[in-house]
Parts: structure tokens; C-alpha cells; sequence
């Protein structure tokens, strides 16, 4: 089944599977990422890394390296500090049990005497060549005092384990309780049955393709640093490096996110290396550039997930689900990066009702520092953390209960007539249709025929399982008073300007960020839509703080279901005005106006005007209405009212080989509810890379330090990225409800596939070996063992 | 340093270059080719395939040097005009790309599978053809879908 079909609108505007007005730049090779730009006097900078995941720095000696062919500058953390170049920050406040707000380490963007991972920074090497820069790197002279490392998320706040920050006595950023630990308590004490799974959430890094890299520009004359940066939010980039970091005043500083190859969330934080390159542009004035290999991208990316817990449900006799408890210990590396804290409190907990009725829910959440590169959000952001856990244990509740998963699902599902539900974790569902979603999923998976198909596999000396993932996910990222109100010091809203020019065609300026999303086609197709501009006739104009007014960004699957109506809303008073102005010059009252299609036409009459003369006439308003503004070209804002809540069911069907432990996947069946889909193929393309990446972290993707702090996965060679060769193609499907907090109904499809597939993945794999359970990645050496053990 | 001649893209080129420059930075700083991407540095990932004398090469694997007399053609390379090349067009056509970061590299590669495999190509060949290119965006399903209709549509072309 393909989403193309569901699409069902002809011509270009919602609903149509239009093909992408970017792609033809990035096929023929012109594609503009960071370090395909390059600028007169350009250097080229290398940083100088901790080979060290703790260590007090002694000394550092650069005289030979400064002496060395083409070198530039080499600049440390003194130079950095003599310069009043702020530390990194944290944008968002937890409160710890004890009241107190959690324990913020300073994070300098060069070392300040101590490193804390290894990839930490500790110089940067400017010189005329890449080369000549990396040759130099290896001269300056670092005398280290190493520490002993702690590198066990479970363990790090053991006792008697090394102190990495003083700040943080027992390496604790924060120990956050949520909900009624009494009462939960108390149903547990009454429950019939009570279902506990230990599980580990691997830790993942995010790999976007492109890796990172920052060129940083100081024009003299006007005193304005320019800095191109893998980033997926400019103006977010600029007001943190502005604001906190003192790099330059907020008019001073233009940040360009040109074309970016992926982000997933790497890319929204705002790292070391880019302030620095925009700090060391102005002390040599020269330009700057700096771009990682894919092992300082392993080294310094910030990670994702790891996460160690433990899960309870008690049930009752039925199966019904009374109450469910969490212990998690998260791991937050060695510093904060951007949004670390959010990840595991806010993204994580809130999420822990699932599908579910569940009325009581308690969840207790360890934040620890490591000596390990720092962990933010990587695609789903603590959303995938919660759905795998809640989602395997659901499945050990149905073992537990002699219930099949999928009718222990639909017991506890919260009802389609339910909606808006409150769960007890906050968050307030909107719409949604759970059951819908699971049986499409079962016919479209052939649910009811597996018991053929596994007796078939086991001829064949093979074992066969299935696995349900029904999940939600809280995105549409996010309404400003809540993310106050939790402690972050943004608002997420998005904007919108949405430009005529005098010969009709049309700008749009986004504050979002398309990194791989298609954002030039889809919003082009809501312009056509709701203006009738042909989409060839729609530029869409992002990522440059220069050009476009302060937007949010790309995250949480946001940008259309935020910033999307922004620019709805644009359109909106661009046809208020237009109106006016047809009014006018149609010679009619403004009330008789009406428009469709493009053309604003006298109610009744053939009398009618093209928006593009609309514009025409806004520009150059020789008959014009008095006391109206010239020009045809609106900005808005939107601030959303709820988060959005895709949700869905997706199921795997494995074949496990018991002599080599290798998993196949031989079927996987999607059905979300993203609500109104703009673009089908384009939603779809991102249901499939969900999935990849959930599949991922399910069979082959696991960074794993050793115990002194060494990264052992430090490049494709060692760390398993999905390959075309390790997953199927994918059957797609959509059981759309209507999102009553969304002006124009959608929902967001960014995360979902990375959310839903890690526990459909394993419940299938569980399912196949007759386990409990087997942590991820779910490698042929795991399966083997687990497969041989329970034989 | 050495000096190394070479035609890209059917233009005769000659360069003094370092003589540990790998082909994908002269092609990316020399030439200022950047359709040719660098998505790692252990030759895993297939951003940075050309054709070398006709045969798909990570540039990334072979020193610049080393190309010295040879015929090598980038993602540039493929477009007559303004008309894409049959399967930057069936990319187009199947949604074979997300970002584009490891596109020109797909792209690369796959002219190189029809080369060796001819135009009527399954699923099963595609995706073990494509084992040498990471793409983090589109899950596969969509290149190999691109994959296999652009070489039907190469066949129909010749």
C-alpha cells in the first residue's frame, strides 16, 4: 500500500504527492552545505581533543606548534577566557527532589584545567591548510593528570565512585520524582498480578550524514561576525551565542544554516566548536572553517538515549492496567549540552501513558554525569525511551496474563470517545483513534495468518515472531506557557512572512529549518492551496538569520504543525488585505468580496482579480483605498495551543536463524495517525527513515565506552549503521484523526518511526526466542546466546 | 609537489598538488567539485563515489595521484543540460532523497549496479549492491524503489 494513494487531492496543494522542488539541485551536485562554502583568506582550524576521559590538565605547550609551516594561531582556554567568552549552557531547568534546581557543571567551549570525555576540547589550530592545521594539532604539547572515569550509567552515583564535578556531589545532576508515589504504592499493594521488566535504552549516536562543521567570517569594516553552521535553528544558534556566550551583540552576528545533511537533532545544540570558530574568525581576522571527520562526529556529537530501568505494571485480574512505575537512571555525559535535561524528565515521563488508561503512574529519574560525551535529543528525544519501555512491558504484562499482546492493548487502550483525555502525566491527548489504528495494523500485517507462517518457518529450522509497537508521541513542539512553566527559557512558537513580490510570484521566510524534510515543497503546496500561487511560482527562504525574521527551528517534529500555520496565518491576512484592495479596485463594498482559487471575485458577478494584480496593485497604488498601507507582504506568529499527538501501531515480523543468531525482518506494517497529510510521499519517506533508525538502534547501533572512558565505536567500522541491505521495504498506512488544537489538522511525522519501531522490533524477536526479554542492539551474538539458552 | 593531470567530467585538468591529497579533496578544493561529499574517513559511507575510468571508486580510498591519466566523472558529470541523467531523474521520481547529502554518492553507485548487472534488477540485488552507501534519511525504501526504475529507464534509453 503506498501513501500516494491516500493522497487523494489532484494538482499541487494539500493532500497532493507533489515531487520536491529541492531535489533537483541535490542531484545534480549543487547542493550548498557549510563546507562546500568557501570564502577569500580562508583558514582552516583543527581542534586539539582530550585522548582522556578525565584528566586534570597540567600544562600546555604550543610554542612548536605555532612554529610549525602555515600555522595561524593556536588558542587555548586562557585565550578563551581573557576574552570573556562565556561557557556553554543549559537551557532548561529541572528541580531535584531536594527543591534545589539540578546541578549545572560549567561547560567551557575549550577546557579550563580539566577535561571531562575523551573529545573534550582543549585547543584549536588555525592554519593556511587543512593538512598543515592537523600536522600542527599533533605538536601541541598537553600534560595531563589522569582521573579515574566513570563511564556505568547504572553505577555512576554508586558510592566511592570518582568525583568529575564539584558542583555535583555523587556525579547527580538531578534525582526528579513524578506523580503519586504513594498511591501507586498503594494499587501495587492490591494489584492481581504485577508485570517487571530491567531494561536498558542503548545509547545511540545520531549520524546524520552530514558531519558537523562551522565557517566563521569577521568583516572589519562593519564588525559583524557571519557564521555558517551545520545548525537546524539559526536564531536559536544566534541568541544562544549572543545572549550567553558573548560572542557578539544579537545584530552583529548573522547565522546561515545553509543546506544541512541531516540533523535528528544533532544539530540543534549549540556546540563548542562553533563558538569557537566564530570567536577565533575576529582574533586572526581571517575566515575560519572548520568541519569534523565522522570520528570527531562520534567523539563530540552529543549522543542519545542510555537509559537504564526498571519498569512495573500491576494489573488486575483482567488485565486492566492500574498503575505503572519507573526507575530510570539517565545518562547525561560528562556535561549539559543544549536541551540534556529535558530529554529524560519532560520528554520521557510525560510520555509514560502511552496508548493506555492507566490511571496511576509514578516515575523517578536519576540524571548522572559521566566522563562520556554529553546526551541530548537524538530523533524522538526521550518520546522512543518511554515507548520502548512502556511498550515491552506491555508485552511481558500479556505473557504474564496468558493474553495476546494485541488484546491486552486493546483492554487498556484509551477509547476514540475519550478524546481530549488527561492522562495523569500532564499531557493532554487531543484526538485519537488507538483501536482504528491497531486493526488496520493487524489486517495489513496479516496478524490473523502468522501462526501459518511460524509453523512454515519452523520447517525450515527457523524461528519466526511477530511484535506490536502501539505508541504516541507528544510533538508540535510547543506552547510557550508550558515550556515556561517546566523551567525552559524559550518559547516555542514559529513564524512565518510570507511575501508577493510586484510580479506575483511569491517569498516565503520561515523561522523553521529544512534539513532533509522537504519544507520548499510542502509549503509551497500550502501557499498554493490557500493563495492559488502555482508552486513553481513559491520560493521557500529559511536558515539565515539575514534574511528571515526570529524563528524556532526544526525539532520535535514541529515545522509544519507550528510553523506550518504560521504561515497559514500570513495567508490569511495577506487575504484580509487583498480584499481591501480588490474592493477597490473592483468598485465594490469589501464585504461582497470573496476568494478562492486565486482570484477575489465580487459575490454574484463575473467581476474578479487575480491575486497576483491584487499584489501588482499593493505595490504600485496609483488607485488605491485610502489609509491603506501599500505593499503585500505579511508576517505572523503561532504559538500552539497543545502539543500534537501522532500515534499509531506498527508491527515486525522476524525470522530468527537459531544456528547464527541473524534476524531478519521480513515484514514490517506501519499505521500512524499524523492526522491531515500535506504531502503523502514526502510524509511517507519519513515514516520509512523513522523505522530504519528505530530498526537501528534495535539490531545493530550500540555506542559503547570502556571502562577507562574510551569511546570503542568511534566510526563506521566499528559502529553498525543500518544498511540497504539489514531492512525490508515497508507497508505504509495512516488512520488519521483530526487534531482539534491544529488550525490546519496535522501532526507531525518527523519521530514516529524512530519512536514505534525499537519495541515492535524486540517484542518480535521476545516473541520468536519464546524470552522475556533481550536488550538492544539485538545482535547475532545476543540473539545466538538467547536463542541457544532458551532451546 | 607533484603535479597530476587527469580529465573530469570530459575536461582536461592538471594540478600541483600535495602528494598525500586524497582524489575527493582535490576534486572538492582544487576543482571546487563539491557534489562529492565526505561522510567519513574509512571509506564505509559512499558519499564520495565517482567513476574512475568507468568503475565506481570511493575518492576517499584513492590518492589524487593515483587518478593520474584517468577519466573520472562526478555527480556533475551526469546531466546534459538542463535534462537530468535517467537516474537522477528516477531519484526525483521516487522520493530517493531526503537530505541529499549521500545522494551524488548513491547516485554514483547505483550507475555503476546497472553497469555491472544490467537493467532488470530485484530488490534483494539492489540492496546488497547498495551495502557500501550509509544514508541516515530515507530508510532505503525510496533509493532502491529510485534504484530500480532508473535502471529500467536507462535500458529503454540505449
Amino acid at each position: 500500500m503506498s501513501a500516494t494513494q491516500s493522497g487523494s487531492a489532484a494538482g499541487t496543494g494539500i493532500g497532493a504527492s507533489v515531487l520536491r522542488k529541492e531535489d533537483r539541485r541535490f542531484l545534480i551536485g549543487k547542493g550548498r552545505y557549510t563546507d562546500d562554502i568557501n570564502v577569500a583568506g580562508q583558514t582552516h582550524a583543527v581542534f586539539v581533543r582530550s585522548p582522556h576521559a578525565h584528566a586534570t590538565i597540567n600544562s600546555i605547550k604550543t610554542d612548536t606548534a605555532r612554529a610549525a609551516p602555515g600555522v595561524v594561531a593556536v588558542l587555548t582556554g586562557t585565550d578563551l577566557a581573557a576574552d570573556g567568552i562565556g561557557p556553554l549552557i543549559c537551557g532548561v531547568t529541572v528541580t531535584s527532589d531536594d527543591g534545589q534546581p539540578h546541578r549545572a557543571a560549567v561547560h567551557p567551549a575549550l577546557a579550563q584545567g580539566k577535561v571531562n570525555y575523551v573529545g573534550d576540547h582543549v585547543a584549536i589550530v588555525i592554519a593556511e591548510t587543512y593538512a598543515q592545521a592537523r600536522d600542527a594539532a599533533e605538536l601541541v604539547e598537553v600534560d595531563y593528570g589522569i582521573l579515574k572515569a566513570v563511564t556505568s550509567t547504572a553505577h555512576a552515583t554508586d558510592k566511592g565512585q570518582q568525583q568529575i564535578h564539584d558542583v555535583a556531589p555523587n556525579n547527580m545532576c538531578f534525582n526528579w520524582p513524578f506523580g503519586d508515589k504513594a498511591a501507586v504504592e498503594a494499587a501495587f499493594a492490591k494489584a492481581h498480578k504485577v508485570s517487571s521488566l530491567d531494561l536498558v535504552n542503548n545509547r545511540m549516536v545520531t549520524n546524520p550524514m552530514e558531519p558537523r562543521a562551522a565557517l566563521g567570517e569577521y568583516n572589519t569594516g562593519t564588525e559583524e561576525i557571519t557564521l555558517h553552521v551545520t545548525t537546524q535553528n539559526p536564531h536559536v544558534h544566534r541568541l544562544v551565542l549572543s545572549a550567553f556566550n558573548q560572542l557578539a551583540p544579537e545584530h552583529k552576528l548573522r547565522v546561515v544554516g545553509p543546506d544541512v545533511g541531516g540533523g535528528f537533532g544533532a544539530k540543534i545544540f549549540i556546540y563548542a566548536e562553533e563558538l569557537v570558530v566564530g570567536w577565533a574568525c575576529r582574533k586572526v581576522e581571517r575566515p575560519v572553517k572548520w568541519t569534523a571527520d565522522r570520528t570527531e562526529a562520534f567523539l563530540s556529537d552529543a549522543h542519545g538515549r542510555d537509559h537504564v530501568s526498571k519498569a512495573e505494571m500491576a494489573m488486575d485480574k483482567d488485565g486492566n492496567f492500574l498503575a505503572l512505575r519507573v526507575m530510570t537512571n539517565a545518562n547525561l555525559g560528562a556535561y549539559l549540552s543544549t536541551f540534556a535535561t529535558m530529554v529524560p524528565s519532560y520528554l520521557y515521563a510525560f510520555l509514560l501513558a502511552g496508548q493506555y488508561r492507566t490511571p496511576l503512574i509514578y516515575s523517578e529519574v536519576k540524571a548522572v554525569y559521566t566522563n562520556t560525551s554529553p546526551v541530548d535529543a537524538s530523533r524522538g528525544a526521550g518520546r522512543p525511551e518511554a515507548t520502548y519501555l512502556l511498550e515491552r512491558l506491555v508485552d511481558v504484562c500479556a505473557a504474564d496474563m496468558n493474553m495476546d499482546p494485541a488484546e491486552i492493548r486493546r483492554k487498556n487502550f484509551i477509547p476514540k470517545d475519550a478524546f481530549p483525555y488527561q492522562t495523569p502525566v500532564v499531557q493532554c491527548y487531543d484526538s485519537g483513534d488507538y483501536e482504528e489504528a491497531l486493526d488496520k495494523a493487524l489486517i495489513l500485517a496479516d496478524y490473523k495468518g502468522f501462526p501459518a507462517r511460524a509453523q512454515a518457518a519452523k520447517a525450515r529450522g527457523k524461528r519466526r515472531g511477530i511484535g506490536l509497537s502501539s505508541y504516541v508521541e507528544a510533538c508540535g513542539i510547543a506552547p510557550s506557557a508550558a515550556v515556561g512553566q517546566l523551567g525552559g527559557g524559550v518559547g516555542l512558537w514559529e513564524s512565518a512572512q510570507v511575501r508577493f513580490n510586484p510580479t506575483g510570484n511569491v517569498q516565503v521566510f520561515t523561522g523553521t529549518h529544512s534539513h532533509g524534510q522537504g519544507h520548499e515543497t510542502t509549503f509551497a503546496q500550502l501557499i498554493n492551496e490557500l493563495l492559488g500561487v502555482p508552486i513553481e511560482n513559491v520560493e521557500v527562504i529559511h536558515g539565515d538569520t539575514a534574511k528571515t525574521q526570529f524563528g524556532m527551528g526544526t525539532y520535535g517534529s514541529r515545522s509544519l504543525a507550528v510553523g506550518g500555520v504560521a504561515i497559514a496565518k500570513a495567508c490569511e491576512k495577506l487575504i484580509a488585505k487583498g480584499k481591501k484592495i480588490a474592493a477597490h479596485a473592483l468598485e465594490a463594498a469589501e464585504g461582497d468580496i470573496e476568494f478562492a482559487n486565486g482570484n477575489f471575485s465580487v459575490a454574484g458577478t463575473d467581476k474578479a482579480m487575480n491575486i497576483a494584480a491584487v499584489a501588482f496593485n499593493a505595490y504600485v497604488p496609483h488607485s488605491y483605498p485610502a489609509g491603506l498601507e501599500p505593499g503585500f507582504d505579511e508576517n505572523a506568529f503561532f504559538d500552539p495551543l497543545n502539543f500534537s499527538f501522532p500515534a499509531g501501531t506498527h508491527v515486525c515480523e522476524v525470522e530468527v536463524d537459531p544456528d547464527t543468531g541473524e534476524v531478519e525482518i521480513v515484514k514490517y506494517s506501519a499505521v500512524d495517525d499524523f492526522g491531515r497529510l500535506v504531502n503523502p510521499m514526502i510524509v511517507e519517506g519519513q515514516v520509512h527513515g523513522g523505522i530504519v533508525h528505530g530498526i537501528g538502534q534495535a539490531l545493530l547501533e550500540g555506542c559503547r565506552y570502556d571502562s577507562e572512558g574510551q569511546l570503542l565505536t568511534a566510526s563506521f567500522m566499528d559502529y553498525a549503521m543500518p544498511r540497504a541491505d539489514n531492512v525490508p521495504s515497508f507497508d505504509v498506512d495512516y488512520a488519521p484523526t483530526v487534531p482539534i488544537h491544529n488550525p490546519l489538522g496535522v501532526k507531525g511525522c518527523g519521530e514516529a518511526g524512530a519512536i514505534g519501531a525499537p519495541p515492535a522490533v524486540i517484542n518480535a524477536i521476545a516473541n520468536a526466542l519464546g524470552i522475556k526479554h533481550i536488550d538492544m542492539p539485538a545482535t547475532p551474538e545476543s540473539v545466538w546466546r538467547a536463542a541457544n539458552k532458551a532451546a | 609537489m607533484p603535479t597530476v593531470k587527469m580529465k573530469v567530467n570530459g575536461k582536461p585538468v592538471t594540478a600541483e598538488v600535495e602528494a598525500r591529497t586524497l582524489l575527493v579533496q582535490f576534486l572538492r578544493e582544487n576543482l571546487r567539485l563539491t557534489g562529492t561529499h565526505v561522510g567519513c574517513d574509512t571509506s564505509q559511507c559512499g558519499a564520495c563515489v565517482v567513476h574512475v575510468n568507468g568503475k565506481s571508486v570511493k575518492a576517499c580510498s584513492m590518492l589524487a595521484v593515483m587518478a593520474e591519466g584517468c577519466e573520472v566523472t562526478t555527480i556533475e558529470g551526469l546531466a546534459t543540460g538542463n535534462t537530468l541523467h535517467p537516474m537522477q531523474q528516477a531519484f526525483m521520481d521516487n522520493h530517493g532523497l531526503q537530505c541529499g547529502f549521500c545522494t551524488p554518492g548513491m547516485v554514483m553507485t547505483a550507475l555503476d549496479i546497472v553497469n555491472r548487472n544490467g537493467n532488470e534488477l530485484d530488490e534483494a540485488t539492489v540492496r546488497k549492491e547498495l551495502e557500501g552507501n550509509i544514508c541516515r534519511c530515507t530508510g532505503y525504501h525510496n533509493i532502491v524503489k529510485s534504484v530500480r526504475a532508473g535502471a529500467k529507464a536507462m535500458g529503454s534509453k540505449s
